[in-house]
């Protein structure tokens, strides 16, 4: 850069000649120079906000762009942060005890037609038609033809059915997924499970709701999407459920019976093992309700929770193990047990018209099953303290298994408690109750007097419980009723090795109009086993049997229910793991006496 | 000394483009293959749940009862009886192995006995 003098030679000495002020000069010059010097700071000024407008300019059009792109794609699933573990059936796996399936989803398809557009609606209709029979060609023509746009025709196909209606080949015939549930073991568990069916329905998918059971009772745990990976684990043990139901249907076949039910629990815990009520039904095909008619006749009936009968002299050693536990009465105290026994017009009877009197030990009124003996007993203890303690043992309110059917079967309890009903309670009339209650009270004598809440889920420990009876007076009704069938009306009920404690119940069945039938009846026999250790408590009812391999038809428990509660211990136990002890009997001529 | 650095700059510039060029593919091609995984884990855990419904189906004890009873001859299996269970001492275990010997030729053993004292 040549810079310019402010004061050129030149100039100045021309400037001196002509006898001007040379100082012009150098003031003109230096005004040239701050000219120059203030377009070059201009431009540089210029420049910088051309840049930085430039910047502004490229970060606002970058953030714009940005906000574009966002508001106009399309949202994707962040590929990279998933593990792939959401993609899970809906609906969680209902397994058993030891993990087998119960209950699992499968996918399969429904099939829907748009009649919009279809080629052929006659053919489609004759060739749907021959691929359900239970579809009619002409009807379905009517409504392809009738306007409509959209029509379900299956709501779930087999594969087979799929590929046959793959093969009419007609536009208008459309498949959408469904998730269906499978109960892959058919009848087995019926009525603990339930059943499912779809909710709400679109093409793509359908909700699937239990209807019944564990699947309604539990349905929201069963939807919920943070569990669906895990399934859930039922405390019944599918093969004893198994050998329980064979056993079962072929005693209620036997003793001619046209129902019958059976629960086994374990006696700590409350587990419900096995839970058959007969007859049943397939839960992948649940049949319709009765629309007349008892509906307890409907296979869906679950006899064994929802059944709720007069349980008769199941209950006395309910009497006895609570006037043991007040001290009223030891095993060998006498009681009144002249019959019949009159109490106002009442008139109390023995079964067949015996007369155990004048006097009966406790313990034979047990074994023997009397009725007034248990009356008298009952008498000591009062209605009030046998009302405690009959709600202390649940029999006053409904059972608490997760089954939907459970909180409406409420027993049916007097209004009122008169000393009559304190009579007839003492022997199992006048309240009723549901098998499942007479397990869950026989547990609680069985485990040495603490108070168990029935469940269909599996528990690991038992949870903490109420004591409801002492030790000694559970203990003590446990050996009444091993004696029962050792020497009782439950001798049938004898299994080798694994020492069965019990007691028969027969109620006469009332009548709709009021009264009793003379010839129907339910039989309840009410088991625990090993009786040294008890650890399984098995109820076995049977409802209206009669059994006719002798001269006359014999209807009492003992004959009945007693042999197939038998064979149903002989099957399971070995399944449940336990091995049978040798029992070394009470030598001859000598009893325990307790001074 | 300065157009030199005006070079490796430049030659930084197109070498970070070419790897940010192909690392952009290799993470495209990465979650293609993600993606493909996931369907198909998905398609493999619909089978599992098609496999294990199918394995309880055939497995419900209504069939194993069936083929118990059509194969009765071949199997002789009955329910499990009280009078099954055993005790270990029952159980007959293999022998324990007896070390066998394969040198059968005759072994002269007197006269070593001095030479361990």
């Amino acid at each position: 850069m040549t810079r310019t003098p402010l004061r050129p030679l030149a100039r100045i000495l021309s400037a001196r000649a002509a006898g001007e002020n040379p100082d012009v000069i150098e003031r003109e010059n230096l005004a040239q120079r701050h000219e120059a010097m203030r377009t070059r700071t201009r431009g540089r000024a210029e420049g910088r906000l051309l840049i930085l407008g430039f910047a502004f300019l490229a970060a606002f059009g970058l953030i714009g762009m940005r906000m574009g792109a966002l508001a106009t794609a399309t949202a994707a699933e962040p590929q990279l942060a998933s593990s792939g573990t959401e993609i899970l059936a809906q609906r969680a796996d209902i397994t058993d005890r030891n993990g087998r399936i119960l209950a699992t989803n499968l996918m399969t398809n429904s099939l829907y037609v748009q009649p919009k557009d279809m080629v052929d609606p006659a053919r489609v209709a004759a060739e749907l038609a021959q691929i359900f029979p239970d579809l009619d060609a002409a009807a379905l023509e009517r409504r392809f033809t009738d306007g409509r746009s959209f029509m379900w025709v299956r709501k779930v196909l087999s594969p087979e059915q799929q590929q046959q209606v793959h093969e009419i080949g007609d536009p208008g015939l459309l498949f959408g997924p469904r998730e269906m549930r499978l109960y892959p073991n058919g009848r087995l568990a019926a009525h603990v499970l339930g059943g499912a069916s779809f909710g709400a329905e679109g093409v793509d998918s359908a909700e699937v709701i239990g209807t019944a059971g564990v699947e309604k009772a539990l349905d929201a745990r069963l939807r919920d999407p943070a569990q669906a990976g895990a399934p859930l684990a039922l405390s019944i043990d599918l093969t004893v459920q198994a050998a329980t139901q064979e056993v079962l249907e072929a005693g209620m076949k036997m003793m001619n019976a046209k129902g019958a039910a059976a629960i086994l629990m374990d006696v700590h815990t409350g587990e419900v093992l096995s839970m058959v009520s007969l007859p049943d039904f397939d839960p992948n095909d649940r049949p319709q309700p009765l629309l007349t008619g008892d509906p307890g006749d409907s296979p869906l009936f679950n006899r064994a929770v929802q059944g709720v009968y007069e349980l008769g002299s199941t209950f006395k050693i309910f009497a006895v193990a609570q006037a043991m536990d007040l001290g009223l009465v030891n095993p060998e105290t006498m009681v009144d047990a002249k019959a019949p026994m009159y109490w106002g017009k009442f008139k109390i009877n023995e079964f067949e018209g015996h007369n155990y009197g004048p006097l009966l030990s406790v313990t034979e009124v047990i074994v023997k099953s009397s009725n007034v003996g248990a009356a008298h007993i009952a008498m000591q203890i009062g209605g009030l303290r046998q009302q405690a303690f009959f709600k202390s043992l649940g029999l006053f309110d409904a059972t608490p298994v997760e089954l939907v059917e459970a909180p409406g079967a409420k027993p049916l309890i007097p209004s009122k408690w008169p000393e009559i009903v304190t009579i007839t309670t003492a022997y199992g009339h006048g309240m009723s109750d549901s098998p499942m209650h007479l397990a869950a009270a026989y547990a609680a004598i069985a485990n040495g007097g603490l108070a168990v809440k029935p469940t269909l889920l599996r528990r690991d420990a038992p949870l903490q419980a109420e004591r409801i009876m002492s030790e000694t007076a559970a203990r003590a009704a446990v050996s009444m009723l091993r004696q029962v069938v050792t020497r009782g009306t439950a001798s049938l009920g004898d299994v080798p090795g694994y020492a069965v404690g019990g007691k028969t119940g027969t109620a006469d069945k009332p009548k709709p109009t009021g009264g009793y039938y003379k010839d129907k009846v339910v039989n309840t026999f009410a088991s625990m086993f090993p009786t040294n250790d008890p650890k399984y408590v098995l109820i076995v009812t049977l409802d209206e049997p009669v059994e006719t391999s002798g001269p006359k038809p014999r209807r009492t428990a003992g004959w009945t229910a007693v042999p197939v509660a038998a064979e149903i211990i002989r099957r399971t136990a070995p399944l449940l793991g336990l091995r049978p002890e040798i029992e070394l009997g009470a030598p001859d001529g000598l009893v325990a006496v307790n001074n | 000394m300065r157009p030199l650095l005006y070079l490796a700059t430049f030659l930084a510039v197109i070498g970070c483009a070419f790897w940010a060029y192909r690392e952009n593919y290799a993470t495209q091609a990465a979650l293609k293959d993600v993606s493909r995984l996931q369907a198909e884990i998905a398609d493999l855990r619909d089978a599992l749940t098609i496999q294990r419904a199918e394995w309880a189906y055939l497995n419900r004890p209504d069939r194993l009862r069936e083929l118990t009873t059509i194969n009765f001859d071949r199997l002789g299996l009955l329910p499990l009886e009280p009078t099954q269970f055993g005790q270990t001492g029952q159980v007959a275990y293999p022998a324990p192995d007896v070390p066998v010997l394969l040198d059968t030729s005759p072994v002269d053993t007197s006269g070593t006995q001095e030479s361990f004292p």
